[in-house]
């Protein structure tokens, strides 16, 4: 039996969602909240922060993987979800539409992120 | 007995009837009839060319599936008490099977599926008897033993929308079984399960929609073996153990 190319998408998918249960709450709550409520009588010093951190190329790679692990996890779930759900389409467009846009939006993430303080 | 429920049964007798039809009986019961003792008091006292699978009564010969209410269920395990409410039973053959005649679903290919995983122990060298028993431990059985607990009733089967549209599908049950097997300490056939497992008919057509775990009367839970089955199937996208079990000598 031929085997299946479905780990590569499963593992970003996989990946994603672990990072998007563990970390995806604590960084909105402190990105969203705690830095807007508790410093919000210096948005200055929460703006230099924030680009301190971007501008560290680790800062950057982290930034990188939970917006694409993201990505690529969200659309992993709504490229089944058209299937389970009888969507007919041509299952070649929808790889494009659905990992295609994955793709492509990492790649402008990632072009975004390099550009900060360089 | 004087209490009466509602039975709508799907009929279909392959060499009378061109398409399944409806047949409605009136059903006395008690706090603990069954649905497959309201089909034996219907077989019995109302129509006795009413056919349905049966044997145990008691939830382990995985004979006596069925739809009730559009939802798969072992007839003997379903209590006329539970449907008072609804006032009325719809009983039809398992879904996602062809009806080999009125509740009697066609499950050859369930059976195909089973036997196609190698569901057995598999080892690379025989053991002397001198050696004595081939022991584990609790925790080593704990691994599997839930995943050995499947009756073979086919209603994960009749539940899941993927084996529904593509019956290539090897399905919750014969992934689970796979899955036991690879997880027993004392077997080595891994590598040739997983050929069947890393293919898209095999662990790669669930989309995980878990109606399997919930329909199962054993409370095996499939879908957690199928995932399972996932992340040794990514594991070995990298590892590439999986042999082709036609090359192997008694595949």
């Amino acid at each position: 039996m031929r085997r299946s190319n479905e780990p590569i998408a499963w593992s970003l998918f996989g990946a994603g969602g672990m990072l998007l249960a563990f970390v995806g709450p604590g960084l909105i709550v402190v990105t969203g909240l705690l830095l807007g409520v508790l410093l919000a009588d210096q948005p200055a010093s929460v703006y230099e922060s924030l680009l301190r951190w971007l501008s560290h190329p680790l800062g950057k790679l982290l930034m990188l993987s939970v917006v694409a692990l993201s990505l690529y996890h969200t659309c992993h779930r709504l490229y089944h979800a058209t299937h389970d759900l009888h969507l007919r389409a041509p299952n070649a467009l929808m790889l494009v539409l659905f990992y295609g846009g994955a793709t492509v939006l990492s790649g402008i993430t990632a072009v975004v992120l390099w550009s900060i303080g360089a | 007995m004087s209490q009466t429920i509602r039975i709508q049964l799907e009929r279909y007798r392959p060499e009378e009837d061109s398409e399944p039809w409806q047949q409605t009986v009136e059903v006395p019961y008690h706090r603990d009839t069954s649905v497959l003792d309201a089909l034996n008091y219907i077989k019995d006292h109302v129509d006795p060319s009413l056919s349905y699978r049966w044997s145990c009564r008691m939830a382990i010969c995985g004979s006596c599936g069925v739809m009730i209410n559009d939802e798969p269920r072992l007839g003997c395990k379903t209590f006329l008490r539970e449907y008072l409410d609804a006032g009325e039973l719809r009983v039809r053959a398992m879904d996602n099977f062809p009806i080999e005649r009125d509740l009697i679903a066609d499950i050859g290919g369930l059976v195909g599926h089973i036997e196609s995983v190698d569901p057995f122990l598999i080892v690379d060298a025989e053991r002397p008897l001198s050696e004595g028993e081939n022991l584990q431990t609790p925790l080593q059985l704990e691994r599997y033993e839930a995943f050995s607990e499947c009756i073979n009733c086919g209603l994960c089967y009749a539940a899941c929308p993927q084996f529904g549209r593509n019956p290539q599908f090897l399905g919750p049950a014969a992934i689970t079984l796979a899955q036991r097997y690879n997880l027993d300490s004392r077997d080595d056939g891994t590598p040739r399960r997983l050929a069947y497992l890393n293919a898209e008919e095999g662990v790669w057509s669930c989309t995980f929609v878990g109606y399997c775990s919930e329909v199962c009367p054993k409370a095996v839970d499939p879908a957690a073996a199928i995932n399972q089955g996932k992340v040794s199937s990514t594991l070995d996208f990298v590892q590439r153990r999986a042999v082709d079990p036609v090359s192997t000598e008694d595949g």
